[in-house]
C-alpha cells in the first residue's frame, strides 16, 4: 500500500487534468494549477511496468481520483467478480482521494463493448444499479461517485428524468455524483432540453467533482443538431458558461478537464487546467 | 416498448439490423442515425485499441487494409474482459487465417511479435539477475537454474522476424533477407526491446523455463541445433537483462 492516504483523502476543490502519459516529465515539473489527476481504473491493471511505476510517483505528489471505464454498473446481469476484485486491489494499493464510475452498460454477457452505453430510466433500471452501487461501495469500503452520460438518443419506455433518478440513486445508496457538464450539454442539445434546467434540477449538494471536456458537432436524419462526446478538442465556450453557473450555486468543487483523443502537447492542456482555474475562482478558490 | 441490453448489442455489432424500436430522437421519433453513434464508437474504439496494440502490422499494410481487417476482427471477437491493454491475443491466428492477407505469409507473426512486445509491456517487475552471480565454478554454474523474468519473452519464426522489426523501426536497417529468426523480447526497464537469437537460443529458453539446469539446457538446445553456442546465447541473455534474480 502507498501511503498517500492521510495527504490526499479528498480532491482539492481546484483542477485537475485526465492524466496521459506522454505528459509524464511535463506534468511533474511544471503542473500549474493542477493539483490532482484523474487516471481510467483499467489502465493501471496490469500486472507492473511503467504504468505503475508512473502512477505511484504521481501519488507522491498529486491526488489521484480513479475512474472506472469497465464496471457496467447499468448492466441487465451481476457484476464482473473478477473485475471488482481488480479495482479493489488497485484501490487498496493506490489509496486514491476519490472513486468514480458511470451511469452506462458495456458489458454484455462475457463481452466488453468498450463504450458507454445508455440505459432507461425505469423503476427496474434503478433498482438493479442501486444495487449495483452498493455492492460496489461494500467491496471497496468506500463511497463512490456516479457520472451522469452522454445521450444521443432517448428510451420510450423511461418513466424517470435523469435527475431525478440520480436523485434518488444519491437515496437509496449514500453514493455521491460526478456531474460532467460537457454530458449535460451534449445532452441537452442532442434532446431538446435547457442545459440550466437540468443544473437547477441536479443534486448539487451530493456533487464531489465536475468535468469538463470537448465534443464534436454533427447532425441526424433530420439534420437537428448531434453533439459527440468526442474528448478530442478544446472544452467548448458554452460548457464554460454552463460550469461557471453550476459553480455559482454549487460552490467551489474538484473541477476536471477531459482529453482522451488526439491528445495535445503539455501546454494545451495546461491552458485547459488555466482556464478551469478561472471558472473556479468566483466560485470561491 | 422495452429495449434489452441483448437486443441493443445485437443491433450494435451488425450495421445490417435495424435500430431497435424504442429508442427515440428528441421529437419521439425513431432514433435513426443516431443509434450509429454507439455503433461508430465500439468499432472505431477497438480499431483503435488494435492499432495502438499491433503497430508492425498496421505499418507493413498501411491504415486502409488494417483497418478493414481489424473491423471483421473487433466484430467476430469482441473483447471478453474490460482490459483493453490485452485485447486482441487471438488477433495473430486471425490475421494468418485471413484470405486476403495470405500473400503476406509473415504477417502473423510480426502481430505475434507486436503482441509479445506489448505483453512484456505490462508484465510485472523483477529485479534483473547481475552477471556477478554466475562467477563461480563451470560445474556450480553449469548446475544452476535461471529464470526468465516475467518481462521476457521468445518467439520462433520461419521469416526473418527480428529483421522484419528492425528495418520497420531503425533508420537504415538492412532489408529483411529470407530465413528463419528468433526473437528475444527483454525489458531492461520500462520499454521493451527485440534482440536477434542466435541459432538453438529458443530451445535453451524454452528448457530453462521448464526449470530445466544450464547443463541440461544445453544439451537440449545442441540436440536440436549442433551449432548452439552458449557463450554467445548467455552473454546476450545477461546483457540484456533476461532473467530474474535468484
Amino acid at each position: 500500500m502507498l501511503d498517500n492516504s492521510s495527504r490526499f483523502d479528498r480532491l482539492p476543490d481546484g483542477p485537475g487534468v485526465g492524466y496521459k502519459p506522454q505528459h509524464f516529465s511535463e506534468l511533474m515539473q511544471d503542473p500549474g494549477p493542477v493539483s490532482w489527476i484523474e487516471v481510467h481504473a483499467e489502465n493501471y491493471m496490469g500486472d507492473g511496468g511503467r504504468p505503475l511505476a508512473q502512477l505511484r510517483a504521481l501519488s507522491e505528489q498529486f491526488a489521484v481520483s480513479v475512474h472506472g471505464v469497465g464496471l457496467s454498473i447499468g448492466g441487465e446481469g451481476a457484476l464482473d467478480r473478477d473485475h471488482l476484485d481488480r479495482l479493489k486491489k488497485l484501490v487498496e494499493w493506490l489509496q486514491p482521494a476519490s472513486f468514480s464510475e458511470h451511469l452506462a452498460w458495456s458489458t454484455h454477457g462475457a463481452e466488453f463493448l468498450n463504450d458507454l452505453l445508455p440505459l432507461p430510466y425505469t423503476n427496474d433500471t434503478l433498482t438493479r444499479v442501486a444495487a449495483h452501487i452498493s455492492q460496489v461501495q461494500d467491496t471497496l469500503g468506500r463511497r463512490m461517485l456516479l457520472e451522469n452520460p452522454s445521450s444521443y438518443l432517448a428510451f420510450a419506455e423511461s418513466t424517470w428524468s435523469e435527475t431525478d433518478f440520480l436523485t434518488e440513486l444519491v437515496r437509496r445508496t449514500g453514493c455521491g455524483l460526478l456531474l460532467d457538464v460537457n454530458n449535460v450539454f451534449i445532452s441537452a442539445t442532442n434532446l431538446g432540453y435547457s442545459p440550466q434546467d437540468y443544473i437547477d434540477a441536479f443534486p448539487l449538494d451530493a456533487v464531489g467533482e465536475i468535468h469538463v471536456g470537448g465534443h464534436d458537432e454533427d447532425a441526424d436524419d433530420n439534420g437537428a443538431p448531434l453533439l459527440i462526446d468526442s474528448h478530442g478538442k478544446p472544452v467548448a465556450d458554452p460548457v464554460w458558461s454552463l460550469l461557471s453557473l453550476t459553480l455559482a450555486t454549487s460552490g467551489p468543487r474538484p473541477v476536471l478537464v477531459e482529453w482522451d483523443n488526439d491528445v495535445p502537447l503539455w501546454p494545451a492542456l495546461r491552458a485547459e487546467a488555466v482556464r478551469a482555474a478561472q471558472a473556479l475562482q468566483p466560485a470561491g478558490q | 416498448m422495452t429495449v434489452s441490453q441483448t437486443e441493443f448489442r445485437t443491433a450494435l455489432l451488425d450495421p445490417q439490423r435495424a435500430v431497435p424500436a424504442g429508442l427515440q430522437d428528441a421529437s419521439s421519433g425513431p432514433a435513426g442515425a443516431r443509434f450509429s453513434v454507439y455503433r461508430n464508437n465500439v468499432v472505431h474504439s477497438l480499431t483503435e485499441a488494435l492499432a495502438t496494440a499491433f503497430p508492425l502490422v498496421r505499418k507493413l499494410i498501411g491504415k486502409t487494409a488494417f483497418d478493414q481487417v481489424a473491423g471483421l476482427y473487433v466484430r467476430s471477437h469482441p473483447p471478453v474482459s474490460p482490459l483493453m491493454m490485452f485485447y486482441g491475443d487471438s488477433f495473430p491466428d486471425f490475421v494468418a487465417g485471413c484470405e486476403p492477407l495470405a500473400h503476406l505469409g509473415y504477417l502473423a507473426d510480426c502481430a505475434r511479435l507486436d503482441l509479445a512486445l506489448r505483453q512484456s509491456y505490462h508484465a510485472a517487475d523483477a529485479t534483473p539477475l547481475a552477471p556477478e552471480a554466475l562467477q563461480t565454478g563451470p560445474d556450480t554454474l553449469m548446475a544452476m537454474h535461471l529464470h526468465p523474468a516475467p518481462s521476457t519473452r521468445v518467439l520462433r519464426s520461419s521469416w526473418p522476424l527480428f529483421d522484419l522489426w528492425r528495418f520497420n523501426n531503425v533508420e537504415n536497417a538492412p532489408k529483411p533477407a529470407p530465413g528463419a529468426q528468433d526473437v528475444l523480447i527483454t525489458r531492461p526497464d520500462f520499454d521493451p526491446l527485440p534482440h536477434l537469437l542466435p541459432p538453438g537460443g529458443a530451445e535453451w529458453f524454452r528448457a530453462l523455463s521448464d526449470n530445466a539446469s544450464l547443463s541440461q539446457a544445453q544439451t537440449i538446445a545442441t540436440e536440436n541445433t549442433p551449432s548452439f553456442d552458449l557463450a554467445a546465447t548467455l552473454s546476450l541473455a545477461l546483457s540484456t537483462q533476461a532473467f530474474a534474480a535468484l
